[in-house]
């Protein structure tokens, strides 16, 4: 195991050059453009067997990503933003077809006004596609749940698309360390790909796709659809635990921090829980009584063991950085607030959305949005559920 | 090409029991097409009547692996798999030899699936693209798109007091294959199953892309009856609507040429239609008609002069 400087999507592109896939298909959009030209320069230099396809779209990269992989090979692409708004129709055809893609995401705002900065909006829209979710924190989170989506994916118990996240720019184009394993050992705990039913099976021809309309099965194709999730979240902890003992850094659906006697517990998800852990750390210092709950697994969401881990504060802090307009918050906030809502203690729950477009948050951001939950515990009603921090009007 | 008669005790690889109406097109050209395809298949289909009316779930019409995904995406789908073949047969992992074919309709190639047909035609997958061109969305009922010939009635190019059918001529989609510099490209019509089957060989035998554009009738859109599909479709080349031609390597061969009365005039064949009934109550009826006689003429000396420059 060697210890490297990298970037984002250097980590991303190594973790898929590791696993080597048979087949990519891939558009470049900013910013995770940086992972499809290292992977085409991989297979330009020979280092991979993979066969890549220069698409002129992304809603052609999701298409003959679902080709290749319906014909039984090992299959990955990578997307942002627009790209992802683009392959949209495809995104929900993949995970009904029950292939298991791995698609890294470098999340980024939406268009309009066009931005190409992060934010969470293209990912969080796509969170009902039937794909499941993982956020990284850094580089190192990026790498690993790429190499962990093909075994989660892939598991005969599931049979889904994966899409891995890191931050745009701020995880993909910054440099930071990173502790890669060696190729033998990535592709030992990959190991091989095995197809279900491929279509390139000369003796066992299939039609997939078929039409499935009204007095067929769709409803129940759904419901399948609906297990495999269920499943997943034993498979996604069983990988995390088994890739802990490879490398000594154990996944699970999400990691606390300081939560165990906090009364305010801020929850947040990608590279921002960082910035949060850090200014945790000097509350706490202070004695203030705060802890943070970063979420890894989005899809399926680990609802009780997030109401579990969540059940003893006063009050919880949701950090979204993409907004829903017309709903009671972001995706993050309505997904605790649901699952808090199931449970016997009934904390207050606030909704702190951020970095729209790339905007910075500042730790005196976070640290404001904590003395507001504090005020919060301490029994002083706020007046809004929904906070935007580091914004220019009020 | 294989005796008729060798090729209709071959097995059906699109097998009877499929749901498309009586006297489509589009079944007797995929049937024409699949029987010369020289090994096993994989068959990449568009949304879309065949689509539709030869998959409804749990049964299938295919005998060769098919796959469906979507409307605008046939070509970039089967370069998917066929990329997938090519690195799984480089890794040893697949020995057959196997052959890869998309079916669209007009709709699916002309329109809405042109960028990813553009796109795979030019990144050289080694594929047949076969569009059974019906002249309009038949599967949606009957709306315009880029093929439906002007006059034509549709129910989005409607007939009222401000509007006699489509207003546009159609896009000439196999010049604009043939401008991606394709191997191979062609015209073809079922009426001529020598001359469909013996470009589908070609197509077939071409490494890279292939295009074949083959006129499909369709009872339903163009208002005729079911017998009258084969008819109509050989009217349709007679009168130089629907030329028979291929451009192999940018080189043109002109395939069927009707010498002088040969050649009829496309009102007759129009009036054989419902979809054109309207234009022969026009009060400029004539002129309408002369218009759209001119333009098949400028095509078709556009065409004579191709084969005669591109050689």
């Amino acid at each position: 195991m060697a210890r490297k400087a990298i970037t984002g999507n250097g980590a991303v592109a190594l973790a898929l050059k590791q696993v080597e896939p048979d087949v990519m298909a891939a558009y470049p959009i900013t910013p995770a453009t940086e992972i499809a030209q290292n992977y085409a320069q991989y297979v330009a230099n020979g280092d991979v067997v993979t066969e890549y396809i220069a698409v002129e779209s992304e809603h052609s990269a999701m298409s003959a990503a679902i080709g290749s992989a319906s014909a039984g090979a090992r299959t990955i692409t990578a997307t942002s933003s627009q790209g992802f708004a683009l392959m949209w129709e495809m995104l929900f055809i993949a995970s009904s077809l029950r292939l298991p893609i791995t698609m890294p995401v470098v999340t980024r705002a939406l268009s309009g006004p066009i931005n190409i900065h992060c934010d969470h909006s293209d990912s969080m829209g796509g969170r009902d596609c039937g794909w499941i979710q993982l956020y990284g924190e850094d580089a190192q989170e990026g790498y690993d749940n790429v190499i962990q989506a093909f075994r989660i994916g892939e598991h005969m118990d599931v049979r889904m698309p994966v899409m891995t996240m890191i931050d745009g720019f701020i995880i993909s184009g910054a440099i930071g360390p990173l502790d890669a394993l060696e190729d033998d050992e990535v592709k030992k705990f990959v190991g091989d790909y095995k197809a279900v039913n491929p279509l390139l099976d000369v003796d066992n021809p299939v039609t997939i796709g078929a039409f499935d309309s009204l007095g067929g099965w769709y409803f129940e194709h759904k419901i399948s659809q609906n297990r495999a999730m269920e499943n997943a979240m034993k498979v996604i902890e069983d990988v995390g635990r088994e890739y802990g003992e490879l490398t000594g850094r154990e996944y699970a659906h999400f990691k606390t921090h300081e939560i165990e006697d906090a009364d305010i517990v801020l929850v947040a998800i990608g590279s921002a829980a960082g910035n949060v852990k850090t200014v945790v750390k000097k509350l706490r210092a202070e004695g203030r009584k705060v802890g943070v709950l970063k979420v890894r697994t989005f899809r399926p969401f680990p609802t009780e063991q997030i109401r579990e881990a969540l059940s003893g504060a006063k009050v919880i802090g949701v950090m979204d950085r993409s907004d829903s307009f017309g709903a009671q918050g972001g995706q993050l906030f309505t997904e605790i607030s649901a699952a808090m809502y199931g449970g016997e203690s009934h904390p207050q729950i606030y909704n702190f959305i951020y970095g729209l477009g790339g905007r910075d948050i500042f730790p005196d951001d976070i640290e404001g949005a904590v003395e507001m939950l504090e005020k919060a515990a301490a029994g002083e009603k706020l007046e809004q559920k929904r906070h935007y921090l580091n914004v220019r009007e009020g | 090409m294989a005796k008729p008669k060798e090729l209709a005790n071959k097995p059906e690889r699109l097998t009877g029991g499929h749901r498309l109406c009586a006297g489509c097109g589009a079944p007797i050209n995929v049937r024409q097409v699949m029987s010369v395809c020289p090994g096993p298949a994989v068959v990449s289909v568009s949304t879309g009547c065949l689509e539709v009316s030869t998959t409804i779930y749990p049964y299938t019409a295919w005998k060769d692996s098919m796959i469906h995904s979507a409307f605008e995406n046939a070509g970039a789908t089967i370069s998917g798999v066929e990329t997938a073949y090519n690195s799984l047969k480089k890794q040893g992992k697949i020995k057959d030899d196997m052959y890869f074919v998309a079916f669209g309709g007009d709709g699916g190639t002309y329109d809405i699936g042109l960028q990813s047909l553009s796109g795979a035609v030019e990144r050289g997958h080694n594929f047949v693209f076969v569009c059974y061109d019906n002249g309009a969305y038949m599967n949606t009922g009957f709306q315009r798109s880029g093929a439906t010939p002007r006059g034509a009635w549709t129910t989005t190019s409607p007939v009222g007091k401000e509007s006699a059918g489509k207003q546009q001529n159609r896009k000439d989609l196999t010049a604009i294959m043939v401008a991606h510099d394709i191997p191979y490209a062609a015209t073809a019509s079922p009426h001529n199953f020598k001359d469909l089957m013996t470009k589908a060989e070609k197509a077939f035998a071409t490494p890279g892309p292939a295009f074949l554009n083959v006129i499909s009738p369709c009872p339903r859109g163009w208002r005729t009856p079911g017998d009258q599909t084969i008819a109509l479709a050989k009217e349709a080349v007679q009168s130089c609507y629907w030329p028979l031609y291929e451009v192999e390597n940018g080189k043109y061969k002109i395939n069927y040429k009707p010498k002088g009365d040969k050649k009829t005039p496309v009102a007759d064949w129009l009036k054989k239609q419902g979809r054109f009934a309207h234009l022969f109550k026009l009060e400029n009826s004539e002129e309408v008609l002369a218009e759209i006689q001119d333009y098949i003429d400028r095509k078709w000396e556009e065409l004579l002069k191709k084969e005669e420059c591109l050689v």
